[in-house]
């Protein structure tokens, strides 16, 4: 503090050193006026839109991976029209999705379909959760068809149904099978999180420009997010490979 | 038991199983030789609608299976399989393994599954390892778990798809073992082996199966013995 208000002038005759410039940049970025305060809150909203965007991702995406495995997996002769329906609705969904740049989503969600609401926050966990879901429900279905049939063939004659057959037995090999590939579209969601800003969300990055709008200093901020950003992805990384070692307990020989 | 009536299949152009009329009495130990690609598992795996008929009947127990009305779960609660490659649930112990479908459609009660399966797997002489996972055992212990998972469903007939066609060959006999007991019992068993030898000594009735058709069948003496048709002479005459 004292240091700040000795060494702020001197930056401005051009006579400070590295390291006074360097502490006057950092003591700008970061502490003048609580700034901290605002990363944080832009971590909050980042968190909170992974959050949000992930439980949408994974609930859309495990219903459409479901309906369009169950399509495809019908009786021959005992076809469901209304599966056939909806498993055509799930098609153009997962095709418009993967088709369209994230970027382009989220302004049409933000400018068109909720260009008269407020809650930047809400709508940009919407986008997220609803582009998530494409890609997870592929995800999603690639685990289920790369299970060997006769694990499901074991289920059926056994006498379980379906429903049984997917919960007990196809399910929790290919959750497994599909952790990675799913941390992987985790780790893209919480970092897609920072695009809200284009439509008005007040996340890390919003956070960042507001400040180098005041400061004019670009540099600390934008790498002060950064790592922000790596080590959430970190510990995201960190939590997932505790889970795949609980997962591999039935592994061990 | 089970009576088959003109069943066809086909997988796109190429018709596996051309009409067949078959029928298992019960107490039949019914095995089925040929060589591969003659459509002997496709006509198993036909029995419990684990392929789709392209035509024909089944009846089971009086019931027309291969009508679409009828709920085809509880009529495989009837048949055992055993499957060419185990099938095993690797993310389950043995004990789950084998209680699962007991318990999941209100045959038995947790606790009677698990009297069940001690039961059924002190008869195979794995008792012990009713806590492990299926890829800590053999070939030839996961086999024999496979047939007390089927097992303890009770079942009227069992199905058996090659079951020892994946085995190393010294634990063939293991497996082959409980299957004879089994046989003993007086299990109604339909089993698709290369097996010639568990073919004679314990079918009541073999059939030779090529390009998708019965070509013979009868006694192991008559097949064995006496082979008529000069498709069996030759597929003996290599095997043997």
């Amino acid at each position: 503090m004292e240091l700040y208000e000795l060494w702020k002038p001197l930056m401005r005759e051009g006579s400070a050193s590295f390291w006074q410039e360097f502490y006057v940049k950092f003591y700008q970025a970061f502490l003048e006026g609580s700034r901290w305060k605002q990363y944080l809150n832009g971590v909050g909203t980042t968190l909170l839109v992974t959050a949000m965007a992930l439980a949408l991702g994974v609930v859309l995406g495990i219903l459409v991976a479901v309906i369009r495995t169950a399509h495809d997996q019908q009786r021959t002769g005992r076809k469901n029209p209304v599966l056939g329906l909806v498993n055509g609705v799930c098609k153009v969904y997962v095709t418009v999705i993967r088709g369209t740049p994230m970027m382009v989503q989220l302004l049409i969600m933000g400018f068109v379909i909720f260009s008269s609401s407020r809650n930047y926050t809400m709508v940009g966990a919407l986008t997220l959760g609803i582009n998530s879901g494409a890609y997870v429900s592929e995800i999603i279905r690639g685990g289920l068809m790369s299970l060997d049939p006769g694990q499901a063939e074991a289920g059926r004659s056994l006498g379980l149904g379906y429903v049984d057959t997917m919960r007990f037995i196809v399910i929790p090999q290919a959750f497994k099978a599909i952790l990675p590939a799913l941390g992987n579209e985790f780790i893209i969601l919480l970092k897609d999180t920072s695009l809200i800003t284009v439509i008005g969300g007040k996340e890390m990055v919003y956070a960042a420009q507001a400040i180098y709008g005041r400061t004019y200093e670009q540099m600390f901020p934008l790498i002060g997010i950064a790592c922000i950003y790596l080590l959430l992805v970190m510990i995201f990384s960190w939590l997932q490979s505790l889970l795949e070692r609980r997962l591999r307990q039935s592994d061990r020989r | 038991m089970i009576d088959v009536k003109h069943l066809s299949k086909s997988f796109g152009d190429h018709q596996v199983l051309k009409d067949i009329s078959e029928h298992v009495y019960p107490g039949d130990k019914m095995v089925i030789i040929g060589p591969s690609g003659s459509g002997k598992s496709t006509f198993l795996r036909s029995l419990n609608l684990l392929e789709e008929p392209t035509a024909g009947t089944i009846t089971f127990d009086g019931e027309v299976i291969t009508d679409p009305k009828v709920d085809i779960d509880r009529v495989r609660r009837k048949m055992g399989m055993v499957f060419q490659h185990f099938n095993l649930f690797p993310n389950m112990t043995i004990r789950k393994n084998i209680t699962l479908a007991p318990v999941r459609t209100g045959l038995m009660t947790q606790a009677e599954a698990d009297d069940k399966a001690a039961q059924l797997l002190s008869r195979v002489g794995l008792v012990e390892k009713a806590d492990a996972y299926p890829n800590q055992l053999s070939g030839g212990q996961k086999q024999r778990i496979a047939i007390v998972r089927a097992l303890a469903m009770n079942p009227k007939v069992m199905l058996f798809d090659e079951p020892t066609s994946a085995l190393d060959p010294e634990m063939v006999g293991e497996v082959l073992a409980v299957m004879k007991e089994l046989a003993d019992d007086g299990m109604t068993m339909v089993v698709v082996t290369h097996e010639m030898g568990f073919a004679r000594e314990v079918g009541n009735r073999v059939l030779f199966m090529d390009e998708g058709k019965i070509l013979e069948e009868g006694s192991p003496a008559q097949i064995f013995g006496n082979p008529q048709n000069p498709r069996l002479q030759d597929f003996l005459s290599k095997v043997l």
